[in-house]
């Protein structure tokens, strides 16, 4: 069964490992729903947050051929269950619109959102959450003339990691334990508080 | 006195010497134990060739006549030395022309380190003269890559491109030096070799119970098969594979790329795999009741319809690339390590057997395919030339000594399936991608992996024409490599596809040949054209008996085809006998 699996790619941070992580997934016509790149806990280590629509099989086989590229020291990937995302949205909207038809108190309770900017000309709000979330938020200011909307790609925290630091420490080590040699993937979050 | 003793001082403590970008590559080289590299100069690397000239006695530079050529014979040395393969190319049509042949050594895990010039890093994203973006452009087939702009980096860079080239699963590397970073001079630290780099896991430590399971499943077989790839060849485990198949008395049998990992003449060998593999290694892989795959990847040439595969069969797949553990074929153990401390482990813990009547079921299919095939193909009644009986002949002259590299089409197959190898990376050929016109420049690559030994080239007569210019680098180099063209006149195995199985529509497969006698003798190489069984031999003689190198062109049957053959979608077990 297709559904949404988050990636988490711990890479060195080395021009040219984007490129060769993508071709791996597109150059099996898979798409990328959402792609982000930032540090890590781990200092000087790259964190990739890819997030496709794929069976577990194809997935699992998609970490292991990213796991195995040089630069690539650890992939996991999980179901939606077993993480924590978000999203971070903008919405830009005329402020005299918005000012005058709107409860802007009320939709920003509602919707968790915050004004950035307020201008005299325009506003901008900023929203994060699951996508249907910032979504809904969409379709509450079309009606106000909504100017512009963008939306960032997902981050997600594994619910049940323990961070990198330790592995990263076996990683620096000519002989890594037994632990960190298993190619396995977090596979544990019944045992994790969930919200 | 004081300050002369300070300056001594600072010489000792800095045995750094300025040297360019340029020597520097040429100095990792020889700290790697490169002796000889292919390669093609142009207007980017020409710093690297400047330095090369100060080289020439320590490194020998083979000068190919395209770029594909130079890569090509660089696997072809890594096949038959089992050393990484060097190859130099400049920038732009330099480094794209390349590009076949490390997709060649990706797929077919070669260990190359190609070093290819690049415009001055200020010129990068311009569109300079001669710029591609060669980074991009190889990453799909590259296991690593990386490109330097400044020469600082050249020394780490280089240790780093061997040590990934060659470690784990080996594979090609290239690193793209801008021109200026070969020109600049530095303070060269020395060469130090990489042992570790954190991110990558070469192989791992293996885990014993995963060890113990394989051999309590063999333990418990009743109709076991071996199935070997070129791991077996690249994890120098061929001593270890021989003991561990001799012990359990497991019938093997091989892919292309693991042929001439044991000897042919082997009792417990049972012949070749996949599409046009033999009979009995095909059907009986859907009877075994336990599969051991060492060192092979499952490709759908030699699984054929992958839901009919050995569905009967728990599955041991030892392999060094977790990637390939479960990747095609889904495996009951899947041991991850390399074979040469894999095995070991295991034959300790197998019991001594063996298995006369499962063994007797594969000669049993072997007199069929016998009667079917091979006789006719080796001994043919009527007055055509077959290859088979071209690489009979061989055999019987050369012992099965000698280095055959082959090229793709059905010369490949039949060579592959009739060429006799007493010892291991005798069998040279383009097996996962395929490149035609890869088995000339490919011998005189493995001529210079391995000069004590005879190499024969055995090309059809298409893939001649796609990379003859490579003559001329015989010609130049003096390179003893025998040619020998198996020429049916026709793109022989898509002429067979075409006749079965799109009604004989032969649709530009009808290939006219030069004057091969005459091209060769124009690049000062002796030949022969036979087409009469009766010169064959003799012909033969006198091909290995010169003293250099010799074209040999054999006029074979124009339409005779290639069997057994598992047909393309259909399941092992349903292999054609004709």
């Amino acid at each position: 069964m297709k559904q949404e699996y988050t990636i988490t790619v711990y890479a060195e941070n080395h021009i040219g490992l984007l490129v060769r992580v993508a071709t791996i997934i597109s150059r099996r016509k898979i798409n990328i729903e959402s792609l982000n790149t930032s540090p890590s806990e781990s200092e000087g280590i790259h964190r990739l947050t890819i997030v496709i629509h794929e069976t577990e099989e194809v997935v699992r086989k998609l970490a292991r051929q990213i796991e195995k590229q040089v630069e690539v020291l650890k992939v996991y990937y999980n179901n939606n269950e077993e993480i924590i995302w978000q999203e971070l949205a903008l919405y830009k909207v005329p402020t005299d619109e918005i000012a005058e038809k709107v409860k802007v108190e009320r939709l920003l309770r509602e919707y968790g959102a915050r004004a950035v900017v307020i201008r005299k000309d325009y506003t901008i709000f900023e929203a994060s959450g699951h996508r249907e979330e910032t979504d809904r938020l969409v379709t509450a200011l079309a009606p106000y003339g909504l100017i512009e909307f963008v939306r960032s790609a997902r981050v997600a925290i594994i619910k049940d990691s323990k961070g990198f630091h330790e592995k990263l420490k076996e990683f620096e080590q000519t002989e890594p334990g037994p632990e960190l040699i298993e190619n396995e993937f977090l596979n544990r979050q019944q045992e994790v508080f969930t919200m | 006195m004081q300050p002369v003793a300070v300056i001594e001082e600072k010489e000792i403590t800095k045995p750094a010497t300025v040297i360019s970008g340029g020597a520097a590559v040429l100095e990792a080289f020889l700290a790697e134990g490169v002796d000889t590299i292919f390669g093609y100069p142009g207007g980017a690397i020409m710093p690297i060739y400047d330095a090369l000239y100060d080289y020439n006695e320590k490194l020998k530079h083979v000068l190919v006549r395209h770029e594909q050529g130079g890569i090509h014979a660089a696997q072809g040395y890594a096949r038959t030395s089992g050393r990484v393969g060097v190859v130099f190319a400049t920038s732009g049509p330099g480094a794209t022309n390349l590009v076949t042949g490390l997709a060649d050594a990706m797929i077919d895990s070669t260990p190359i380190v190609a070093v290819t010039g690049q415009v001055f890093a200020h010129l990068l994203g311009t569109d300079a003269f001669q710029e591609t973006d060669v980074i991009n452009i190889t990453t799909p087939v590259t296991k690593w890559n990386y490109q330097v702009t400044d020469a600082n980096e050249i020394p780490a860079v280089m240790a780093k491109a061997f040590y990934i080239a060659r470690s784990g699963r080996p594979g090609p590397v290239v690193i793209d030096i801008t021109k200026n970073a070969q020109l600049q001079k530095f303070d060269n630290p020395g060469y130090e070799k990489c042992t570790h780099v954190r991110s990558y896991r070469p192989k791992p430590i293996v885990r014993k119970q995963y060890v113990e399971e394989a051999a309590k499943l063999i333990n418990a077989a009743e109709r076991p098969f071996v199935v070997f790839g070129q791991g077996v060849i690249l994890g120098k485990a061929e001593k270890e594979f021989r003991c561990f198949i001799e012990k359990t008395g497991i019938p093997a049998a091989w892919t292309i790329l693991g042929l001439s990992a044991l000897p042919t003449d082997h009792p417990l060998n049972v012949g070749m795999l996949g599409m046009h593999g033999n009979y009995g290694p095909n059907l009986l892989t859907n009877e075994c009741d336990v599969l051991i795959a060492v060192g092979m990847r499952f490709d759908d040439r030699v699984t054929g319809r992958l839901d009919k595969y050995a569905k009967q069969a728990k599955v041991i797949h030892l392999d060094i690339d977790p990637a390939e553990i479960d990747k095609n074929v889904k495996a009951t153990v899947g041991v991850w390590g390399d074979c040469k401390e894999t095995l070991p482990m295991l034959t300790k813990l197998v019991e001594t057997k063996v298995y006369p009547q499962w063994v007797e079921k594969f000669r049993t299919c072997d007199q069929e395919e016998n009667k079917e095939v091979i006789f006719e193909e080796l001994h043919p009644s009527n007055e055509t030339l077959t290859m088979g009986e071209v690489i009979r002949n061989l055999n019987e002259l050369t012992n099965g000594d000698a280095v055959i590299v082959t090229d793709v089409g059905q010369h490949q197959m039949v060579a592959c399936r009739y060429a006799k190898f007493n010892q291991s990376k005798s069998n040279v050929t383009s097996g996962g991608l395929g490149t035609m016109g890869f088995a000339l420049p490919a011998a005189i690559g493995a001529k210079f992996g391995a000069p004590d030994r005879t190499v024969v080239a055995v090309i059809g007569d298409g893939g001649i024409q796609m990379t003859i210019q490579e003559l001329g680098t015989i010609m130049q180099t003096e390179v003893n490599v025998k040619i020998m063209i198996l020429n049916n006149q026709f793109l022989g195995m898509v002429r067979q596809w075409q006749q079965l199985f799109h009604d004989r529509r032969y649709s530009f497969v009808d290939i006219a040949s030069p004057d091969y006698v005459q091209v060769a003798k124009g690049y000062g190489i002796e030949g022969q054209k036979v087409t009469d069984r009766k010169d064959l031999r003799a012909a033969l003689e006198r091909m290995l008996a010169h003293p250099g190198s010799f074209l040999l062109e054999v006029m074979v049957g124009k339409e005779n085809n290639v069997f057994p053959m598992v047909p393309q979608g259909c399941s092992v077990s349903e292999i054609r006998l004709k």
